[in-house]
């Protein structure tokens, strides 16, 4: 039985769906554990006083993409069956502008605003609610203006790897974010120990 | 009021945790984590009155993230309604900045086609190039904005 399972046939619709709570009770467990529920706490990563959600994101990448290249390597894992998002380079640079402003603003991100609503945060509520509203402003902005729309669907790529961009194999690239990576948490230490 | 709260977990730890999460998504649906789709499911399927949200993957996975923050609060004994802030801003101000700061990232994962969950993170350990990108994008913005914000936060 090779994985993805409800990609393979292995598992059907019923399957997908299931998945589905199962894994987000194990995604907000995680996040509040870590203390990803406490908006100061995640905005201390831009005054570099806590860098949790650095150490957090970067240890999760890492796991999850060694665990699958090297699952796909073995022949446990089709990693070309597992759904790679496309890429439009202007679009999605300013959606992390807009989007990294509000982070800093907001201190939480919209997983992180769940966890911190369910467990009675009020400000998670604001985020919550902020988010909806965002989402009917670009619908009802890309409905008006055609240029939003335009711009939306612009500098499109498709699914490539910036491994694949910069004509590196993927085990190259791999390999790159892995030295990356663990050069932050170093630098993470430091910062964190000049800070006491 | 005298509360017993556990303190939070090794980041690191939570870290592997989290991405073993990532990791069984991949293998189990072929798909990575996300949050910020589920909000444009609820739009999409409130703004066409056609089908409930309850049936798409991600507002069922969103909700799950809920229960488990929830469940998890509770263990160590972190739930309670709270208004988390920064010293100096108040209540109506810190609402505010939450509701405007939801609305900029509202828009930006629309953009951007997810947030720091479906994009920086699962697209990002798939090593996708507009993942990247974002996660720049995101976290340079983050820092070029603290300093001027500083008020929110310091």
């Amino acid at each position: 039985m090779t994985a993805p399972f409800t990609e393979t046939g292995a598992l059907g619709a019923t399957g997908e769906l299931m998945a589905a709570p199962v894994i987000g009770i194990a995604f907000g467990w995680c996040l509040e554990r870590a203390g990803l529920g406490c908006a100061p706490k995640l905005a201390g990563q831009f005054y570099l006083t806590d860098l949790t959600v650095f150490k957090v994101m970067f240890s999760a990448l890492l796991t999850a993409m060694l665990g699958a290249f090297w699952l796909d390597r073995i022949g446990v894992l089709n990693l070309s069956l597992v759904s790679l998002p496309e890429t439009f380079v202007l679009p999605q640079t300013l959606g992390g502008v807009l989007f990294g402003s509000g982070f800093l603003v907001a201190g939480l991100c919209p997983g992180t605003s769940c966890v911190a609503a369910a467990s009675g945060r009020v400000d998670g509520l604001g985020v919550l609610a902020g988010m909806l509203g965002g989402v009917v402003l670009f619908n009802a902005a890309s409905g008006v203006f055609p240029g939003v729309r335009h711009f939306y669907e612009s500098t499109a790529l498709g699914s490539v790897t910036f491994a694949e961009m910069l004509g590196l194999s993927p085990g190259m690239g791999i390999l790159l974010v892995t030295a990356a990576a663990l050069g932050g948490f170093a630098l993470a230490g430091r910062i964190e120990k000049a800070h006491i | 009021m005298i509360t017993t709260t556990k303190p939070y977990s090794d980041p690191y730890l939570a870290g592997i945790g989290l991405g073993l999460v990532l990791l069984a998504a991949f293998v189990w649906v072929g798909r990575g984590l996300g949050a910020s789709g589920a909000f444009s499911s609820v739009v999409e399927a409130v703004s066409t009155r056609s089908a409930t949200p309850l049936g798409d993957w991600l507002v069922l996975e969103l909700l799950g993230v809920a229960a488990g923050g929830y469940l998890s609060a509770r263990r160590a004994g972190r739930t309670g309604v709270v208004l988390e802030r920064g010293p100096r801003v108040f209540g109506s101000g810190r609402i505010l900045a939450a509701v405007s700061g939801g609305v900029l990232m509202g828009v930006g994962a629309k953009f951007a086609r997810g947030c720091t969950s479906g994009q920086a993170l699962s697209g990002g350990a798939l090593l996708s190039a507009g993942s990247w990108i974002f996660i720049a994008a995101c976290f340079a913005t983050g820092y070029l904005v603290a300093p001027v914000a500083r008020r929110l936060w310091r």
